[in-house]
């Protein structure tokens, strides 16, 4: 197979600095040799390949823009975007896996954490060495998690949790959970550890998407909490949307990867595919897709930047990650779906790579905040009127 | 222990290579560059060799500005220092290893690694010409590479097998495919290597003993040809091959 170089019409490549140009290609060439070549085999099987872990974290994958003082490189956002990208054309279920232990369970430690919860949790698991999930979202409240009825008590010493969570990536082989829990009300913060009495994670079966992705229950009957895991920081729901956009900020960024996977295996399929004696590149209405294709991740690839740089100057708004996280899931399914249809019959195997992320996408579309959700964030900002509160 | 790892900026083997019109040197634009592969094993084994003993490695690599980038991925990997000899013009072999040379011997390294080749001009030939400029020993295609004191042990590949041998520090070693697996450049290696100096100075002036006067791209190759699906073709294929393709 051709050695992936990327998808770059407009020379974007131009605007990057050379160490974000260096991480890229550094994660690029780990996604090519350590998990393409791997990865249909374990979403054929739905399993996570675990041996990533140790590998990521030797790169320094986990947790990319936290201060070196937990092990962590301290990147700019623009280039743990790019890391999110590479990762993506991987696989969207490998792209969570890092996303979550970094934007979902790192960073809430690093905002919302006492200075012991950092100091042991932080290093941990930037070297791979524990895993982390984040439980907001419950069987019945995903969209409106202000619902939520998962419950933390007051007892001496600590608190009791009870209730359940649901969608959680990670959940079963995770080590430490963040778990959101309504304590006298207000939404707070708790970091649920493994063998805890009474907390169970059983993985959810019969995923037809995200499959080389762990997805788990968590459920807490009784659970004591000691003082010490309560996040201290939380005050409220605010500060699990807040981990919310930064998963979100590296959606934005890892559909990105998905779109170049698969206009990349549509782009060699058209050139070398015959039929009538020539090329079905050829066709005009094959042109017209691959076309299709290029200008939507150009135009992608040109909102992350900004986005990112944004991010990295302090102006960035939830709203402009909702448009991003929005405009990019939405236009990599439909890219997904274009390049099945210029593979033929051949796009349905996993000998291509096309299925799996057009089945993924649906998740990565759903998840972190829904495509309808994110409508009416940014109709709420632009009209002043909320559609849904 | 100093170590040195010489290293080479050469076109991505996947790039498409056009020759400048005057037919002698190649048109650099729009090539991507990329630390020569066989290069990345040295750059592995040298800090295979000073995680086990200790000491310092020497990324050097001879050429222009473009260079610091070879130097800059070296760096990310794991090596100490960063030594751009500079030239703008084109080197050959020779005059390459006669700056590697004596920027060594300046250095005081007394443990060589390359690769076996550069992927460019596939000389294979700046190894064992750096070795003897220094008055060095030299093991060329090394797979395995063991060090005791002042011991070298290694194992080549060579056609159709292997061979060990053995010799005696200082030494240059070419490295050959299967000696180790490069490490991947890790996020913080690469933000380190950004606050890591490269030491920029000309290049040893020396004249080159061998000048390119043509470079010409290999003919296009002509479309294959389907003489029959069955048995019944045998026949004309093999008289093709014995007339026309002169192989059997």
């Amino acid at each position: 197979m051709q050695k992936f170089v990327g998808v770059d019409y407009f020379n974007i490549e131009s605007l990057l600095s050379e160490d974000e140009k260096m991480i890229r290609d550094s994660v690029r060439d780990f996604v090519s040799a350590e998990i393409i070549p791997i990865i249909e085999k374990y979403n054929r099987d739905g399993q996570f390949p675990h041996q990533l872990i140790e590998k990521m974290a030797d790169l320094g994958l986990f947790g990319v823009t936290l201060p070196q003082e937990y092990s962590c490189a301290e990147l700019n956002n623009v280039a743990y975007g790019l890391i999110m990208q590479e990762l993506e054309r991987g696989d969207s279920g490998v792209r969570s896996f890092v996303s979550v232990q970094s934007s979902l369970v790192m960073y809430p430690i690093y905002a919302f954490g006492s200075e012991e919860q950092k100091d042991y949790w932080l290093p941990l698991l930037a070297q791979g060495r524990r895993i982390g999930c984040f439980g907001l979202t419950e069987p019945d409240f995903g969209s409106n998690p202000s619902g939520m009825i998962t419950k933390a008590q007051k007892v001496q010493d600590g608190y009791t949790l009870n209730g359940a969570k649901m969608w959680i990536t990670n959940g079963t082989i995770a080590d430490v959970a963040v778990v959101w829990a309504k304590l006298n009300g207000v939404v707070t913060g708790f970091l649920v550890e493994k063998g805890m009495n009474g907390f169970t994670a059983p993985e959810m079966k019969g995923k037809l998407s995200l499959r080389a992705s762990v997805t788990s229950e968590l459920i807490f009957d009784n659970v004591f909490i000691p003082e010490k895991n309560l996040l201290p920081k939380t005050e409220g729901l605010k500060n699990a949307l807040m981990c919310l956009n930064q998963a979100r900020y590296g959606i934005a960024w890892g559909v990105v990867g998905s779109m170049m996977a698969c206009y990349d295996a549509a782009l060699n399929y058209a050139k070398s595919r015959i039929q009538f004696g020539k090329p079905i590149a050829s066709f005009q209405m094959t042109q017209e897709k691959l076309v299709l294709m290029l200008t939507e991740i150009t135009k992608s690839q040109l909102l992350n930047l900004q986005l990112g740089r944004m991010k990295d100057n302090g102006t960035l708004k939830h709203y402009h990650v909702s448009l991003a996280k929005r405009n990019n899931c939405d236009k990599a399914s439909e890219i997904a779906i274009l390049a099945r249809e210029i593979l033929g019959a051949n796009g349905i195997l996993d000998e291509y790579p096309v299925m799996r992320h057009l089945a993924n996408l649906e998740s990565v579309k759903t998840y972190e905040g829904t495509h309808e959700m994110h409508t009416l964030i940014i109709g709420e900002d632009i009209t002043g009127i909320s559609a849904f509160e | 222990m100093k170590i040195a790892v010489c290293v080479s900026h050469v076109p991505d083997t996947a790039t498409k290579i056009k020759i400048n019109s005057e037919g002698k040197s190649i048109d650099p634009i729009g090539v991507t560059f990329v630390v020569n592969p066989y290069d990345e094993y040295a750059i592995e084994e040298a800090l295979k060799t000073k995680e086990k003993f200790g000491g310092e490695v020497f990324a050097i690599s001879v050429g222009g500005e473009a260079n610091k980038e070879t130097i800059r991925k070296a760096l990310a990997m794991g090596a100490d220092n960063g030594i751009l000899l500079k030239d703008n013009n084109e080197r050959d072999s020779f005059a390459v290893a006669k700056a590697l040379a004596e920027e060594i011997k300046l250095i005081g390294c007394e443990l060589v690694f390359m690769g076996k080749q550069s992927v460019d001009y596939d000389n294979s030939i700046t190894g064992q010409l750096t070795a003897e400029m220094l008055g060095y020993s030299c093991i060329t295609t090394v797979v395995d590479l063991e060090i005791d004191n002042q011991k070298v042990i290694a194992e080549r590949e060579i056609e159709g097998g292997r061979e060990v041998v053995e010799s005696e520090l200082p030494v240059v070693i070419t490295a050959q495919k299967g000696l180790n697996e490069p490490r991947y450049a890790s996020l913080k290696g690469i933000m380190a290597a950004k606050k890591k100096v490269i030491e920029e100075k000309p290049a040893f002036s020396v004249e080159n003993v061998s000048e390119i006067i043509k470079m010409y791209s290999p003919p296009a190759k002509n479309p294959g040809r389907i003489l029959g699906t069955d048995s019944s073709a045998v026949p004309e294929l093999v008289r093709l091959l014995r007339e026309e393709a002169k192989v059997i």
